[in-house]
C-alpha cells in the first residue's frame, strides 16, 4: 500500500493585489509517496513556488487543503506549524537565505536550537552535516564569505538538521553554474536514497529530471500531467542528445 | 525513521539563547547596528542639549546672573521663553521621528531574515524578542552617549554665555524655586534622556517586527529593500 506523506486536495491560491485577484493555483491535487523524488516543473510564473509555500506551511492556501502525514495543515495550532516547520521539513531556496550574521555553523545550529537541542549535542551534529556536505574546512565563515554552490551546501545541511521526512526545495540550482548545479543535485538525490527522504523540487532544470521519480508538469496553476520514470528516461535522452550529447551517450 | 506521530508543539527557547543569538547579531552586524545606534544617539543629544540649555539659563538667570549675550525678552512667568518651549517641543519631535525612523529602516532590511527564522521553527514571540533585545540595548546604549553628549554641549554653551558662575549654580539636582514652578535638573533630564530613546528604540523596532513575524514566511521572505 502507498505511503502517502503530502496530499493536497483542490488546492487553490488567490492574490489580492488592488482590485485584481490573480489566481496562482487553479485547484491542485497531488499525492507524493514517501521516499519519492519529485519535480514540479513548468514555466515561469505556473505556479510552482506557490505551490512549495503552501506544502511547506509558509502560506495558507485560499481554498482547499495540504495533508502532511495525514494531517490537515489549516487544524494545527501557531505552535504545531512552528514545530512542523522545524521538524518535518527541510526547505531549500533558490537564494539560499542563509542568515547572513551566522556562519554556515551557526545556520546549522538554529534549527538545533529551535529544536531545543542542547548545545554540545547541536555543534556536533552541526558539524557532521557539514562535513557531509563537503564543507568541513570551511564551518565558520559567514555566507558572505563562501560561493554560491557553497551556500547552497550549507542550505542543505541546515535543512536536514532536525532529520526532516520531506526536503522542500525551490529551484535550488538556478543560481548556481552548470557543473555546481550538478553537484548540488547530486546531493539532494543521495539525500534520497539513502535515508529515504522525501525530495519535492520546483525546477526549470532539465538536469533534474533523470533524478526524479516522477515530474509534475505545472501550467496555469494547474496539473497539467505527471510522468512517471520510465517515460522521462526516453525525454532525457532526448535532452541530452540536443544540447552536448554526452548524456544520451548511454542507449 | 518518520513515523506518523501527531505534530508536536513547538518549544520556547530559554532566555540566555534568545539573548545571545541577539548580542550576536549585533556584534556581526557591527557598522549598521553603530549607524542604527548613532541615530538614537544623535536625536537624544539634540533634545538633552536643548532642554540642559534652557535649564542652565533658568537657572542662572534666577540667581541673578544674566547671560553675556542672551537677553530674556518675551519671558513667561514662569520664566521659559516661547520660544525655548518651542525649542524643546521641536527637539522632542526630531528625536521621536528620527529614531522611530532609524529603528524602522532597521528592521525592514530584516524581513528575509525574519522569515527565514520562521522556516526554520521560530515562533513569532520569539522573533519579536530578539528585535527586543537588540533595540533595547542599542536604544540604552544609544540614548546614553546621546544624553551625555547633549549635556557636555549644553555645558561648553553655558560656559561660552555664563562663563565660570555656571558651575557655581549648575542645575544639577531637581529643584523648585520660589515661584512654585519645578526644576528638573540635569541628571533628571539625562535619565529621562536614556528612558525615552530606549522607549523609542523598542517600540520602533519591535512592532515592525511584530508585523513582520506575524506575516507567513512566504511573505516576509518576498519583501526586498
Ligand atoms: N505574493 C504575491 N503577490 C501577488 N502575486 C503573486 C505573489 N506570489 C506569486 N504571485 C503570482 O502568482 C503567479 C505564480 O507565481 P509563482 O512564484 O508561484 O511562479 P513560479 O512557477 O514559481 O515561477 P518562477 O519559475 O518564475 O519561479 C505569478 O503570476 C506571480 O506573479
Ligand atoms: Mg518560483
Amino acid at each position: 500500500m502507498a505511503d502517502i506523506v503530502v496530499k493536497t486536495e483542490d488546492v487553490v491560491k488567490e492574490y489580492r493585489m488592488g482590485s485584481n485577484i490573480l489566481r496562482a493555483l487553479d485547484g491542485i491535487n497531488i499525492e507524493i509517496e514517501r521516499g519519492e523524488y519529485i519535480s514540479l516543473m513548468g514555466p515561469s510564473g505556473s505556479g510552482k513556488s506557490t505551490l512549495f509555500n503552501m506544502i511547506g506551511a509558509l502560506d495558507q492556501p485560499t481554498e482547499g487543503q495540504v495533508y502532511i502525514d495525514g494531517q490537515n495543515m489549516s487544524q494545527l495550532s501557531q505552535r504545531q506549524i512552528a514545530a512542523f516547520r522545524c521538524h518535518r521539513v527541510g526547505y531549500i531556496f533558490q537564494s539560499y537565505n542563509l542568515l547572513p550574521v551566522r556562519s554556515a555553523h551557526g545556520n546549522v545550529t538554529l534549527p538545533l536550537i529551535f529544536a531545543g537541542m542542547p548545545e554540545k549535542q547541536r555543534n556536533e551534529r552541526a558539524e557532521k552535516l557539514l562535513d557531509m556536505v563537503g564543507l568541513g574546512d570551511r564551518m565558520y565563515h559567514l555566507p558572505d564569505e563562501l560561493s554560491g554552490g557553497q551556500c547552497q551546501r550549507v542550505a542543505i545541511a541546515r535543512a536536514l538538521a532536525n532529520d526532516p521526512s520531506i526536503i522542500l526545495a525551490d529551484e535550488p540550482t538556478a543560481n548556481l553554474d552548470t557543473i555546481t548545479g550538478r553537484e548540488i543535485i547530486d546531493l539532494i538525490k543521495r539525500l534520497n536514497r539513502e535515508q529515504g527522504v522525501t525530495v519535492i523540487s520546483a525546477t526549470h532544470d532539465l538536469k533534474m529530471l533523470d533524478v526524479s521519480d516522477r515530474i509534475v508538469d505545472i501550467r496555469d496553476g494547474l496539473v497539467e500531467r505527471v510522468r512517471n520514470r520510465d517515460e522521462i528516461e526516453i525525454e532525457v535522452g532526448d535532452v541530452g542528445g540536443e544540447h552536448d550529447g554526452d548524456a544520451g551517450a548511454h542507449d | 525513521m518518520q513515523q506518523r506521530a501527531p505534530i508536536e508543539e513547538q518549544i520556547d527557547l530559554p532566555f540566555v539563547e534568545s539573548l545571545r543569538i541577539s548580542f550576536q547579531s549585533l556584534k556581526i552586524r557591527f557598522g549598521r547596528s553603530i549607524i542604527t545606534t548613532a541615530g538614537i544617539t544623535l536625536g537624544i543629544a539634540f533634545l538633552v542639549s536643548v532642554w540642559t540649555n534652557n535649564e542652565i539659563g533658568l537657572a542662572l538667570q534666577e540667581s541673578g546672573r544674566q547671560s553675556t549675550i542672551n537677553t530674556f525678552e518675551d519671558t513667561t512667568e514662569t520664566g521659559i521663553s516661547t520660544k525655548d518651549i518651542w525649542l524643546i517641543i521641536m527637539s522632542l519631535i526630531v528625536c521621536v521621528v528620527g529614531i522611530a525612523n532609524s529603528m524602522l529602516m532597521a528592521v525592514t532590511e530584516r524581513f528575509r531574515e525574519i522569515g527565514t527564522m520562521k522556516c526554520l521553527g521560530a515562533l513569532d514571540g520569539f522573533v519579536v524578542r530578539l528585535f527586543l533585545l537588540e533595540s533595547g540595548f542599542q536604544g540604552f546604549s544609544g540614548a546614553l552617549i546621546g544624553a551625555l553628549i547633549g549635556t557636555l554641549g549644553a555645558v561648553l554653551l553655558g560656559l561660552k554665555d555664563y562663563g565660570l558662575d555656571l558651575f557655581f549654580y549648575f542645575p544639577l539636582l531637581p529643584a523648585q524655586p520660589e515661584d512654585g514652578t519645578m526644576r528638573l535638573g540635569v541628571i533628571v533630564i539625562i535619565l529621562l534622556g536614556c528612558i525615552l530613546g530606549m522607549i523609542l528604540a523598542v517600540i520602533g523596532s519591535s512592532f515592525p517586527a511584530w508585523r513582520a513575524a506575524k506575516l507567513p514566511p512566504a511573505e516576509a521572505m518576498r519583501t526586498e529593500v
